[in-house]
């Protein structure tokens, strides 16, 4: 009896031991959005197949994330086992050696299915840094009983000067109806995002090749002095405080004509639940100035191991459940096809289902026209289209986004305001280094 | 026509403080009335007050959603630690400051609440290496622990304040009755403060409730608040405001009950000698 019962607790004590070995709680930092909130949801599939890995999730905003994690990275805290970042933070945390490469997943991945641009974005020296899980372009929504209305047809591929005007036509101020709605608040993924993604299609760019600011140019004058001008005629009051949700709220409550922001905000914009207006919107490419380049930008919220973790193969197989071709079938198998993460696979694209969901095409052709890598009329030192890839861009455009702002609520002329940003540019890339 | 005047001057004041009442108020209320909303009708202009479908749904997607019994519990048990650890070590401090002041204590004071003009963020960095050294990083020990070095500074300061407000001649009655030290304190200094005490202690409760950067950016999972439960219900791509307004309305409301029931102690403590 006593052999028994020291086998029994040799036993237990070997199960609990290795059940220790093997249980591991993957901590996963993430942005509060539709998708990824989704994902907090179907996690059951994946600690299903895989019963040794728990899930810890911390949501945070976006903003507080990047913060949090940008500190824990910094500082090697080793908080978190999988981060999600975007593509202004995974070229230069790569290049600091703070990520794990995910060169090594399986062949199942398919890693040449994501987009190339995607891809691209999230790619340093040929080795992919970060698994995208969602990505996002920009476009024109706009409503299509007030283009008609109008007498206007809104091309695929329409043109600043084209927007302007159908803007001026569909703009009715007695009725609250603006003809276009856009960013205006301060900060440098707010207006300071859609006006440098802007300036590129008038053949502005940030800096030259040598690292020297380029706001005193004429591009950029005419870039911001279009800006404020289409605001002025047809845009809702009050729109310097307008970002990313107020612009939202308007366009589905029928106040815009037309809202040129995030692919992401289709699906938003055509939602039954929520838009006054979901049977009447189109959708086209942003607009160019017959220059090569659109206004267009690209971003991706993607998953990335921070160095020196401890799970990386644990976290590694939650990125390729996360990120694969079989994630994307089994959401469409419980929500449909349109509450499908967006803008990283090509097989998504191919899909006959997936085709039939009304903005998919427009997405995917918003995507491919974007080139982080080139994005500028002329060469540019940096990678980005509505950021440059610089630790030090998110304070130098946080500031230059208020000098617009200020600029379009009309305490300061347009000259001002790119003075102002050319100056403090100039200050900042000094001090950095960048120039003398 | 002097007697005349006072009615109509207590209702102008009267109107007054109702007035700033509301408008102190509205804000919790409006929060309070848009978690019942759908997000569509959250978002509608003009603003919908009352004449609205109330509806549960964010109350049942914030719960789906999160933990909300982890995170208030780590809110109390971060925020009733801290205030009392913090009383342990500001009471003896404020004796020694209103009792036997020294040269230097106006200036020690003074220092003290200099401190808190620094913004948290510049020292955000080699707190995280520290509590990352001393394992301390998402641990309760170690929001209690920098809480209470926090509010430190604001309980010494209100405690020497009421303390001042104590005639000496009470203290060195029982020490002439033989009274030593800590029953001096404890049972002769305490009881005469307990108004504000109890104060001190409900104000600090609420500011280490709402502690949001170092509640933030300390914790992951196991020592999240409140403060990191409502951060998760904000969003800069997507509506959000109803759910925001359920979560939040959820964070508040037991900070909110508790100073309801405590205000009599809360305005006792804070008006302590004002009209001496």
């Amino acid at each position: 009896m006593k052999r028994i019962t020291q086998i029994f607790c040799a036993a237990a004590v070997v199960s609990l031991a290795s059940g220790a070995a093997f249980a591991q709680s993957l901590t996963i930092a993430t942005v509060n959005n539709g998708d990824m909130i989704r994902m907090q949801k179907l996690t059951s599939d994946f600690t299903e197949k895989n019963p040794g890995i728990e899930l810890n999730w911390v949501t945070l905003e976006e903003n507080v994330l990047r913060q949090r994690v940008t500190t824990d990275i910094a500082t090697k805290g080793g908080q978190y086992d999988i981060m999600t970042i975007g593509t202004y933070e995974v070229p230069i945390w790569a290049r600091e050696g703070w990520l794990v490469s995910l060169d090594d997943l399986p062949a199942s991945y398919d890693i040449d299915d994501l987009l190339p641009a995607i891809r691209g974005g999230l790619s340093v020296d040929g080795s992919l840094y970060a698994a995208p899980f969602y990505g996002e372009s920009s476009m024109v929504m706009y409503r299509t009983d007030l283009m008609e209305k109008a007498g206007l047809t809104m091309p695929d591929a329409p043109t600043w000067d084209f927007i302007r005007e159908a803007a001026k036509a569909m703009t009715d101020k007695d009725n609250e109806v603006y003809g276009v709605c856009l960013r205006g608040k301060a900060g440098w993924g707010e207006n300071a995002a859609f006006i440098t993604a802007m300036s590129n299609s008038f053949g502005a760019r940030w800096f030259d090749l040598d690292w020297n600011p380029q706001f005193d140019g004429n591009a950029w004058k005419e870039t911001l002095n279009f800006y404020l001008e289409m605001m002025e005629e047809s845009g809702p009051p009050g729109a310097s405080s307008n970002g990313f949700n107020e612009n939202l709220a308007l366009f589905q409550t029928g106040k815009c004509g037309m809202w040129i922001d995030a692919t992401v905000a289709a699906s938003f914009v055509t939602n039954p639940n929520d838009s006054q207006v979901h049977d009447r919107v189109g959708f086209a490419l942003a607009p160019d100035k017959g220059l090569g380049k659109r206004g267009n930008w690209l971003w991706a919220w993607s998953l990335a191991i921070p160095a020196g973790s401890q799970k990386v193969e644990a976290a590694k197989k939650f990125i390729n459940w996360a990120t694969s071709k079989d994630y994307l079938a089994l959401v469409a198998s419980k929500e449909g096809w349109a509450n499908v993460p967006p803008g990283t696979r090509t097989s998504l694209y191919e899909n006959p289902e997936y085709a039939k969901v009304p903005f998919a095409q427009m997405t995917l052709d918003s995507i491919n026209s974007a080139d982080p890598t080139n994005p500028a009329v002329d060469p540019v030192p940096y990678v980005g289209i509505q950021f440059v890839a610089i630790p030090e861009f998110q304070g130098i455009a946080t500031a230059v986004g208020q000098q617009f702002s200020a600029a379009l609520a009309g305490q300061i002329s347009a000259d001002v305001a790119l003075k102002n940003a050319q100056d403090l540019t100039e200050r900042a890339m000094k001090k950095a280094g960048y120039i003398k | 026509m002097a007697q005349k005047k006072i009615p109509y001057q207590k209702i102008a004041v009267t109107a007054f403080a109702w007035a700033v009442g509301m408008a102190i108020f509205f804000p919790i209320l409006w929060t309070f009335l848009t978690g019942f909303k759908t997000e569509a009708v959250a978002i509608a202009s003009p603003p919908v007050f009352f004449n609205f479908e109330w509806t549960l749904e964010n109350y049942d997607a914030v719960f789906e959603r999160a933990d909300y019994f982890r995170f208030f519990m780590n809110s109390v048990i971060i925020s009733v630690g801290s205030t009392v650890l913090g009383l342990l070590i500001a009471i003896p401090a404020a004796w020694a400051m209103a009792f036997v002041p020294g040269k230097q204590t106006k200036n020690i004071l003074m220092w003290m609440l200099s401190t808190k003009m620094l913004p948290p963020v510049g020292v955000l960095v080699p707190i995280y290496l520290l509590f990352r050294d001393f394992g301390m990083l998402d641990t309760r020990f170690g929001l209690l622990f920098v809480l209470t070095l926090i509010n430190l500074p604001i309980i010494v300061w209100m405690l020497y304040t009421y303390f001042r407000e104590i005639p000496v001649e009470i203290l060195e009655a029982a020490r002439m009755d033989g009274a030593p030290l800590l029953n001096e304190v404890v049972h002769i200094l305490t009881p005469m403060a307990l108004p504000g005490i109890a104060s001190t202690l409900l104000l600090n409760i609420i500011l280490a409730w709402n502690e949001a950067f170092w509640t933030i950016n300390l914790t992951t999972v196991d020592a999240a608040p409140l403060t990191a439960f409502i951060a998760s219900f904000s969003s800069p791509e997507g509506l959000f405001y109803a759910k925001l307004s359920a979560a939040s309305t959820m964070a508040i409301a037991p900070i909110l009950i508790m100073g309801w029931f405590c205000q009599k102690q809360l305005v006792r403590g804070l008006t302590f000698g004002a009209v001496k």
